[in-house]
Formats: structure tokens, C-alpha cells, sequence
């Protein structure tokens, strides 16, 4: 299995039934194991990027191809693409009253089993409260319904809680950090670390609009997002650039080509 | 919003119960209404005169009375209603013993689950078959402690001033129209009494069948609930699925004395052929609370809002009520709350759920008389569409005479959105898995009131079936 854990290969995406690519024309390798972080400024197409990984239908993918694992996922549905692998956490995740986060979550990992298969329901319990501690999460938190009334922090908590029971190969998280104090985002770090940590294969993409959470996730890749293709990539020290510059220069970098 | 094929997938409309059971009744009236039609009932029941007489003046009034011009289109009701057996009797006498019961009726009411039921969980269970109770039991334990679940026949014929005591004085004939019809042409129901300070801790249920073709059902329930007393009551109904209309119109008394509690449940499961057209009226006196939990899950038009009289001072009422109308129903539901004592409590919940061409509206009333100070009433109604085809109204009506009154109202309509949908998938849910659990989780306030397996009923009814629809 040589091919990257995600490859994409000039996509172009635009609004369904609208003109205008927000997309136009996105290159980008993650290996497994690895930790990318995704930069830009608002409005470069971090976020469609993402949605349009998840499978998200409001969105319409022009050209290109997306290879996860080495197969093309554009024609599935957004659930096949999670029982692949693929984990998009939200940034303005969707409320869903009625709906506890623990059955929410069983019904998803049972979703991942074969035919008339379940998990075992004290085996899910004990996976959800440990995965609830490393998060600091309340242990009533899993009987809440889902995102409905939570905070800004509480939700992008829940997102990581899904994450770590879900245990996917890749997970993308858009601006996780966005809404958060200090605490909630070294909670939050700290969780995706732990992943990292447990599973070597994890792949990251982490998608973030401020360099502030760089300090706790530490990525090998770091790309910048500008009018919707990647204008610069490289190593963790090009954040620090960012941090200290600014996108200007790449503004006018990307004028002048 | 989700695809049309996503949601024909919802388990919603697929109707379990539109079996017919091939019988053979003991005496069928001809179609139509007339004089002697009500002294053909009166006379098979062997009744007293003044109950003969009574039935021959509501029919009077419900001749008297127009049809109604609000709620759902009934503009097809009067030429349905001549084409309907308003008597049909499908058995000499009613039984105590489910053993006694003519096998094909056994055979309806074992496929439906009922005498199950009644050996895990009921303390008592009635059973309509067309117009008659065809087997009602108590368990003695109740019996002993002067619970009376009967017929409301037998109501009548052993208890007859009790009976008198209360019946119609809740609902009194002159109503509305369809409680003059009923009163004209009553058949079935209960007969309930729960003594001072009895507490029935289990439910009593009563099941109603409609088997026949262009049937008419009118059960009559009277309901006295002494002071200080406990009973839950629930009632289940469905019919066979016929190209016909049929036409179930009932007429639920309840009396809920200083300090008592009461429940009355309803699971409605109509075919898509039924007029359900339904007076529910409790009068709750000092200290006592009323609940409604209403299901109407079934029914071409329902036209029903269950009511609390609250006419002693801190009574309580609440009506808890979920409405599904899928293609070609028209739920119009809800409930109506009257203060008329000071310092009286009410909560009204709608919930509703439209598909397709199907259309929900809540109709509520809430009154303060004057008088009825510090009396406190919240309504909340919300609505979820599935798609855009689908309809909802609200029509809350407010009246208040007494300004120490506090009143709150919300509605709420929201759709099934992508965002709801996606996110679901995004965590390997498919789309009707997804789509089922938004459902799941608007009733689920209403589904938590529910004993257990009536909540899981609730929910298979609303359970996905997917057949393709993914990809």
C-alpha cells in the first residue's frame, strides 16, 4: 500500500445550480500518519474543501478526483464515505433534538458493522466513558441530546468524542479550534494527539484560520488556501511565517502568477 | 430537503393492520340514519326509556345542526354517512372470558396482540369489535377494591344511577354535532369507576375494531374517578383498508374528583379510510390532574381536541398530543383548556409530523374566566415537515377574562434540513437511517411519556425501511 492515506488531484467544485468555482483546481497528498495543517484566509475555500471531502450534496465537483486509499469517492454518499474512513468534524455542527449523544453514536458504530451485527452495549459504554474522560467530559454529557443547546466549545468537544469512537483513518477537522479559550483548546489538542498517538495510521487534516492551535497540534505539512487552490506548502515553520506576516505576501504572490 | 424516495422509505405509511376478518354478526342495521335505526339500537340493548328517549333528541339536534365549516373538508361526510351501517352486532352478549369469544374475532384481537398484552401488563382490558364490546375483564385484584371496568352497556344496566349521576353532563348532547350524533346512536365504550383513594398503578386498556365495510363507530366512555383515586386508561384502534370511507366518532367523559389523577392515552391508528371525528372532555376539580397524551398516527380526517374543564382551584391539566398525516390525511388536533378556578395549571405539547401531501394543524383553545386568578397556562406547539409538499397550521385561539393570568405560546415549524441529514450521514448513518432518527428525536418527548411497549410501537412505526435508497 504505497499510494497516500488521501490524494487530490485537481478538484474544482462550485454551489449546486450556482456559477462560480469556490474550488478551482486543488492539489494536496496526506500519508498516512501524518498531520497536515490546512491555512487561509476566509474565504479561500478551506471549508468547501472539506465539505466536499465529506461528500456534502450542496456542493458539485466540476473535475477532478479525490482518492482515498487509493479509490475515487466522489460517487459515493457522505455515509459510505464515513464507513470508509473519512471523519469531517464540523464547524457549525447541526443540531438534532430528541437524539441522545449515545444512541446517536451506537447507531453510527453499529452502521460500521455487517448485516444484523451489534456491539456489544456494555463494551460501547466503556469505550464512550473513557473516551469521555480523555476529553473532560461530564459523564451525563453522553445522555444529552445531540449539539441541541450546547455551547460553541461543548459542540467542537462532541465532535472530537465522535471522532475518537469512531476511530476513522482519516479525520478533517475544520476549524475545530475556532470558539474556543485556552483550556477547551488544549482539551481538544490534546485529544487529537492521543488519537495520533494510538493509531500511528491517523491521518489529519487539520483545517484552521489562526496559528494558535499549531502551538499544541504539531503538523508536518503546513498548505495555505488562497482562491481556491493550495498556493504554498511546506514545513511547520511556514506557520510561523503566516503567524508573523500575515497573507499579504501571498496575495501578492499568487497576483502575480 | 431529502429525496422523495428517502422518505417514502420511513416506515410511516406501510399499514399493518388493514387485515379483514371474515365474520358473521348477529345482526346488521340497514345503512343510512333514521327513528328507527336509534330504536333498533335502543331495542337490542334492552335499555331504559329515558336513555330511549334521550338518543331519539339528540338526534333531533344533530339534525339541527349544521355541519361544521372549520377543521378538515367534510364537504363528503353527508353522503358517507348515508351509506353507513351506523349498527352492526357481531356477537349475542359480550364476554368474560376470552375463551367465549367466536374464534374469528379471537383470531383479529390475537393477530392485533391484545389478550398478550393483557397477561403481561393490563389490569384490565375491553374489546370493541364493530359496534359491541365483544370481551371486557378486570383482574380481581381491582375488582376487590370496587374498581368497575365494564361495558358502558352494563354500565348502564348495574349501575344505572351512577350512570345517570354523570353521563352527558360532560359532554352534554347539544355540544356539537357529532356529540349529538353519538349520543343519538352510542354502541361500545367504557364504563370506569375508580373508588376514593384507589390507585390502579397498571394500565386499563380498551381495544377498538372496525372489520366491516362502510362501518359507523360510535363507543361512548364515562369515566369517574373518584377523589384521591389513580387510573391510566388506554385506548388503541384500527381498521381494515377499504376504497369506502368508514366513520369512527366517539364521546369520552371523564370526572376527576379533589386530588385524583388521570390518564387517558390514545394510539389512533386509523386506516386512511376513517372520518375520526372525537369528543374527549374531562372535568378536573380541586387539586386534581388530567393528563391526554394523544396519538394520531392513522385516519383520512381527524377532527379531535381533547379537553380539561380545570373547575376547582389549583386542578391541573395537560395535554401531550403527536400527529402524523402522511399523503391524503388531514390531522386537526390538539386541545382545549378552560381555567374556571383560581390558580389553576395547564400544559398543552403538540407535536406533528407531515409527508407528502399530507397536512397537520393544531387548533387549541385556552380560556380564563374571570375569577380564575393566577391561573397559568403554557402552550408549545412544533411541527416538522419531511418535505416541501407538506403542510402545517396552527390556530391557537386565546381568551382571557382575568388579568392576573399568565399565558405562554410557542410554535415552532421546522424541516428536515440537508445540514440535520448530512451530518447524520457523515457518521455512517444511511439516508433513511438518518432521516428516522430526526423523526425519532422530535417525538421523542412524547414517546418518553409512553409505557414502554406503546413507545415501541411508536417507533416502529416510524422505523426506516430501506429499500435502495442509498447511492
Amino acid at each position: 500500500m504505497s499510494e497516500p492515506l488521501l490524494s487530490i488531484r485537481g478538484l474544482r467544485a462550485k454551489v449546486e445550480g450556482e456559477d462560480g468555482e469556490i474550488l478551482r483546481g486543488v492539489d494536496l497528498d496526506l500519508e498516512r500518519g501524518e498531520v497536515h495543517a490546512l491555512m487561509g484566509p476566509n474565504g479561500s475555500g478551506k471549508s468547501t474543501l472539506a465539505k466536499v471531502i465529506a461528500g456534502h450534496p450542496a456542493y458539485e465537483v466540476t473535475a477532478g478526483e479525490i482518492l482515498f486509499e487509493g479509490e475515487d469517492v466522489l460517487e459515493l454518499e457522505p455515509d459510505e464515505r464515513s464507513r470508509a474512513g473519512i471523519f469531517l468534524a464540523f464547524q457549525y455542527p447541526a443540531e438534532v433534538p430528541g437524539v441522545s449523544i449515545a444512541n446517536f453514536l451506537r447507531t453510527a458504530v453499529n452502521s460500521r458493522l455487517g448485516e444484523g451485527e451489534e456491539m456489544d452495549v456494555f463494551g460501547f459504554q466503556r469505550t464512550l466513558t473513557e473516551k469521555m474522560e480523555m476529553l473532560k467530559m461530564d459523564p451525563g454529557f453522553a445522555a444529552r441530546y445531540l449539539n441541541d443547546g450546547f455551547s460553541g466549545g461543548e459542540k467542537k468537544r462532541n465532535e472530537i468524542l465522535q471522532m475518537a469512537v469512531l476511530r476513522p483513518a482519516l479525520g478533517v477537522l475544520d476549524e475545530t479550534d475556532s470558539g474556543l479559550d485556552i483550556d477547551a483548546l488544549k482539551i481538544v489538542a490534546s485529544g487529537v494527539n492521543r488519537l495520533s498517538e494510538a493509531d500511528e495510521a491517523l491521518g489529519v487534516l487539520l483545517i484552521t484560520h489562526y496559528k494558535r492551535i499549531l502551538n499544541y497540534i504539531r503538523p508536518d505539512r503546513v498548505h495555505v488556501m488562497m482562491a481556491g487552490r493550495i498556493a504554498e506548502s511546506g514545513g511547520a515553520s511556514l506557520a510561523d511565517k503566516l503567524e508573523a506576516e500575515g497573507y499579504d505576501w501571498l496575495h501578492r504572490a499568487v497576483a502575480a502568477v | 430537503m431529502p429525496r422523495n424516495e428517502t422518505i417514502s422509505g420511513l416506515g410511516l405509511d406501510e399499514y399493518k393492520y388493514g387485515f379483514v376478518t371474515e365474520d358473521k354478526p348477529v345482526f346488521k342495521a340497514v345503512p343510512g340514519l333514521s327513528n328507527d335505526i336509534v330504536r333498533q339500537i335502543s331495542h337490542h340493548k334492552e335499555e331504559p326509556e329515558w336513555m330511549l328517549e334521550f338518543r331519539l333528541k339528540a338526534l333531533e339536534v344533530y339534525y339541527s345542526k349544521p355541519m361544521p365549516k372549520w377543521g378538515g373538508d367534510l364537504s363528503r361526510l353527508e353522503d358517507t354517512l348515508d351509506e353507513i351501517y351506523f349498527y352492526l352486532k357481531p356477537q349475542d352478549q359480550m364476554e368474560r372470558s376470552w375463551d367465549d369469544v367466536p374464534q374469528e374475532i379471537k383470531d383479529t384481537f390475537e393477530k392485533l396482540g391484545i389478550p398478550e398484552a393483557e397477561r403481561k401488563a393490563l389490569a384490565g382490558v375491553g374489546a370493541q369489535y364493530e359496534s359491541e364490546m365483544v370481551y371486557h375483564s378486570l383482574k380481581e385484584q381491582w375488582e376487590e377494591q370496587g374498581v368497575i371496568f365494564e361495558s358502558i352497556e352494563d354500565g348502564l344496566a348495574r349501575h344505572p344511577d351512577l350512570f345517570r349521576q354523570y353521563f352527558s353532563t360532560i359532554v352534554p348532547t347539544h355540544d356539537n354535532k357529532f356529540a349529538a350524533l353519538n349520543s343519538a346512536v352510542w354502541s361500545g365504550g367504557s364504563f370506569v369507576y375508580i373508588p376514593k383513594g384507589v390507585k390502579v398503578e397498571i394500565p386499563l386498556q380498551a381495544y377498538f375494531r372496525v372489520n366491516a365495510e362502510r362501518m359507523g363507530q360510535f363507543e361512548r366512555t364515562l369515566i369517574i374517578c373518584e377523589e384521591g383515586a389513580e387510573a391510566h386508561y388506554i385506548e388503541g384502534c384500527t381498521a381494515p383498508v377499504y376504497s369506502t370511507d368508514s366513520f369512527h366518532s366517539g364521546v369520552i367523559e371523564i370526572v376527576v374528583k379533589k386530588g385524583a389523577r388521570f390518564r387517558y392515552t390514545t394510539i389512533q391508528n386509523w386506516s386512511n379510510n376513517m372520518y375520526n371525528l372525537v369528543t374527549q372532555r374531562a372535568l378536573v376539580h380541586e387539586e386534581a390532574k388530567m393528563e391526554w397524551l394523544d396519538g394520531n398516527l392513522g385516519s383520512k380526517l381527524t377532527m379531535k381536541y381533547p379537553s380539561c374543564y380545570l373547575v376547582g382551584e389549583r386542578a391541573h391539566g395537560e395535554i401531550l398530543s403527536i400527529a402524523y398525516a402522511g399523503d391524503g390525511q388531514h390531522q386537526d388536533t390538539g386541545g382545549k383548556v378552560i381555567h374556571a378556578a383560581p390558580n389553576t395549571t395547564s400544559q398543552i405539547t403538540s407535536k406533528s409530523i407531515s409527508k407528502g401531501l399530507g397536512r397537520s394543524s393544531y387548533r387549541g383553545l385556552c380560556k380564563v374566566y374571570d375569577g380564575a386568578v393566577g391561573a397559568k397556562s403554557n402552550v408549545e406547539c412544533d411541527a416538522l415537515l419531511l418535505d416541501e409538499r407538506s403542510r402545517t397550521d396552527t390556530y391557537p385561539y386565546i381568551e382571557i377574562d382575568e388579568n392576573t393570568a399568565s399565558i405562554g405560546h410557542e410554535a415552532t415549524v421546522s424541516k428536515v434540513g440537508d445540514e440535520q441529514l448530512f451530518y447524520l450521514m457523515s457518521r455512517g448513518l444511511d439516508e433513511a437511517e438518518a432521516m428516522a432518527m430526526i423523526v425519532r428525536g422530535f417525538i421523542e418527548p412524547v414517546a418518553k411519556e409512553l409505557p414502554l411497549e406503546y413507545a415501541i410501537e411508536l417507533n416502529r412505526l416510524i422505523e426506516l425501511e430501506m429499500e435502495g435508497s442509498v447511492g
